[in-house]
């Protein structure tokens, strides 16, 4: 009978889809965005928090605490807060406070500490015993990160991107504040705002498979890489 | 060639200080396949890891191929490390890559082209016996395998000396036996000077010219291993080597056990053979000269470099006196003996 009335409604609102397929494409853009960027900051800040690391392969105390303090306080400011709290940051980065290339930057600024914290751990589960092989037989530390660490924990890494991304397309429903767009955006105005219980619904619909597709092809990946 | 000279290894833990290793000198020479025994805990495993540095003595030398190890630079011990090979008990694979390239890793560490790298993968893989499993991944191998794998990606870059941290520890025997078999047939092919860790004597036995027991952190004897074994002088290395060998009293004949002779009831006797007792048959010998029946319990005798040597726990069986007397001529004869009860 839901289907039902979503069918119907799907006939009758070809301008609704236009939106939704719009807001579609402004959540791809969103999640991906930010977790590639994020990525790039956030992979090597795992491997310095995991390196300096006590009785870590390049150990420094002061370097991990402070690394360790501005990952936590990035991790424990809501993202709603940060969202709004960075807008001259934003605004000096992609010129505007509003839009979806602006919801980037909080977004990307969100995840950096996320993965960082996850890659760390994925980095944790790679045995001692085999960088202290690589040692043994003469890596330098640049070879023990490249050769070593990076490739063993890749199933661990790939896990922490499904996880991310996964986490970032519910952050993005928050995008709308900033007028960011997204399907969140479209459900809260449409579905909660305007009371139309259908829209929020596909909405919703949407996103649970958008979380599928990622979960699974993130899985597939892992199962791919992972040697163990 | 390796000398270990005067090291000294200390952990701090919180207010506890552990003396890991106190005064350690050893010299292997080139070639030699040396073994270092010692119960767990006993500083072993910390003394490998001295020799290539894996941990910093506190003080002390470790000088390998005429270089003082501890005096290098980080890069500079970097690159010396690459002459120095180095096997484990858990074998620390990489599990991302396929054996090939386990044992392509130190190549590509030393730069080293990939036309170069595949003709000696290929040569490690003959030698170890591995050609068919080239692009195998370890989890997809036995114990042995992973060992010969680790053993090939060791040789990959030419060492002089191949360090065995407790090689052969998570193997059944016959695999044991198979891994020695292979580290005996490259340190003849290649003249490399093996230092092995273990706690088991059949590796020493099996394969090593030299040993040393290690204690409490401190070395207690070394020697040929035929010496060490039938001769201890130490009481710790006469200790470990008994450990090793020991038979305990059955749970059923210690509640039997009598600790005065009674009627009907026979002495049980531990006989320790060392390298000092007279080689001849004297079981049989006490068992016709003195008319009593020999009734053996258990024993673990062993024959290492000409010497017989092991404990056995056996029933003397016949008149108190005749019992006595064999236990009197045991002794002349150099066997240790002990009565640990009597028997009803």
């Amino acid at each position: 009978m839901l289907l039902d009335s979503v069918f119907s409604w799907w006939a009758g609102n070809e301008r609704m889809i236009g939106l939704l397929v719009e807001a579609l494409g402004q959540t791809f853009t969103m999640v991906f965005a930010s977790g590639f960027i994020g990525f790039i900051f956030g992979i090597p800040l795992g491997v310095i928090l995991h390196l300096s690391k006590e009785s870590g392969l390049l150990e420094n105390r002061s370097v991990n605490k402070s690394v360790g303090i501005v990952v936590n306080i990035g991790r424990s400011v809501p993202f709603i807060i940060l969202l709004v709290a960075i807008i001259p940051f934003t605004r000096f980065m992609v010129g505007s406070s509003i839009g979806t290339a602006a919801a980037i930057v909080p977004l990307t600024i969100a995840a950096i500490p996320f993965i960082a914290r996850l890659v760390e751990g994925a980095l944790l589960e790679v045995p001692s015993g085999l960088v202290e092989a690589a040692q043994a037989m003469g890596a330098k530390p640049r070879q023990i990160i490249s050769k070593v660490l990076l490739p063993e924990a890749l199933p661990g890494i790939i896990n922490a991107v499904t996880i991310t991304l996964v986490t970032l397309v519910g952050y993005s429903a928050m995008a709308g504040t900033v007028g960011g767009g997204g399907l969140g955006d479209v459900g809260i105005r449409y579905g909660y705002q305007r009371f139309d219980g259908t829209v929020m619904l596909i909405t919703v619909v949407i996103l649970v498979i958008f979380v599928q597709i990622i979960q699974s092809v993130g899985d597939h990946l892992v199962k791919r890489v992972d040697h163990r | 060639m390796i000398e270990i000279i005067n090291v000294n290894k200390v952990f701090y833990q919180g207010e506890h200080v552990i003396h890991a290793l106190t005064d350690i000198n050893l010299t292997i020479p080139q070639g030699c396949i040396y073994g270092v025994i010692g119960s767990s805990g006993a500083g072993k495993s910390t003394l490998i890891r001295c020799v290539n540095l894996l941990e910093r003595p506190t003080s002390g030398k470790i000088i390998v191929d005429g270089i003082d190890l501890t005096q290098l630079s980080n890069q500079q011990l970097t690159l010396t490390r690459r002459k120095i090979g180095m096997i484990f008990q858990h074998f620390n694979l990489l599990s991302s890559r396929t054996v090939f390239d386990n044992i392509a890793l130190p190549l590509e560490l030393a730069g080293i082209s990939k036309k170069a790298i595949k003709v000696k993968v290929d040569s490690l893989l003959d030698l170890v016996g591995l050609n068919d499993k080239s692009a195998t991944y370890p989890a997809n191998l036995s114990g042995g395998q992973k060992q010969r794998v680790a053993i090939a990606r060791a040789l990959s870059s030419d060492p002089k000396v191949l360090l065995c941290d407790e090689a052969t520890s998570a193997l059944d025997p016959a695999t044991t036996q198979s891994i020695l078999e292979l580290l005996r047939k490259i340190n003849q092919t290649l003249n490399l000077t093996i230092l092995l860790i273990t706690h088991e004597m059949a590796v020493v036995k099996g394969i090593c010219s030299e040993v040393a027991i290690i204690g409490n952190g401190e070395l207690v004897e070394q020697g040929r291993v035929g010496d060490i074994f039938a001769h201890p002088k130490t009481p710790l290395a006469h200790q470990f080597i008994r450990s090793t060998l020991d038979l305990t009293i059955p749970e059923d004949y210690r509640h039997r056990l009598l600790s005065a002779r009674t009627e009907k009831s026979y002495p049980l006797v531990r006989l320790e053979f060392t390298g000092a007792s007279v080689d001849a048959p004297l079981i049989s010998q006490v068992a016709r000269e003195f008319n009593i029946d020999i009734s053996i319990l258990s024993s673990n005798m062993d024959y290492v470099g000409g010497v017989k040597f092991g404990l056995m726990l056996a029933e003397f069986f016949g008149p108190e006196r005749a019992a006595q007397q064999a236990i009197a001529f045991l002794k002349a004869h150099k066997v240790e003996i002990e009565v640990l009860g009597y028997v009803a």
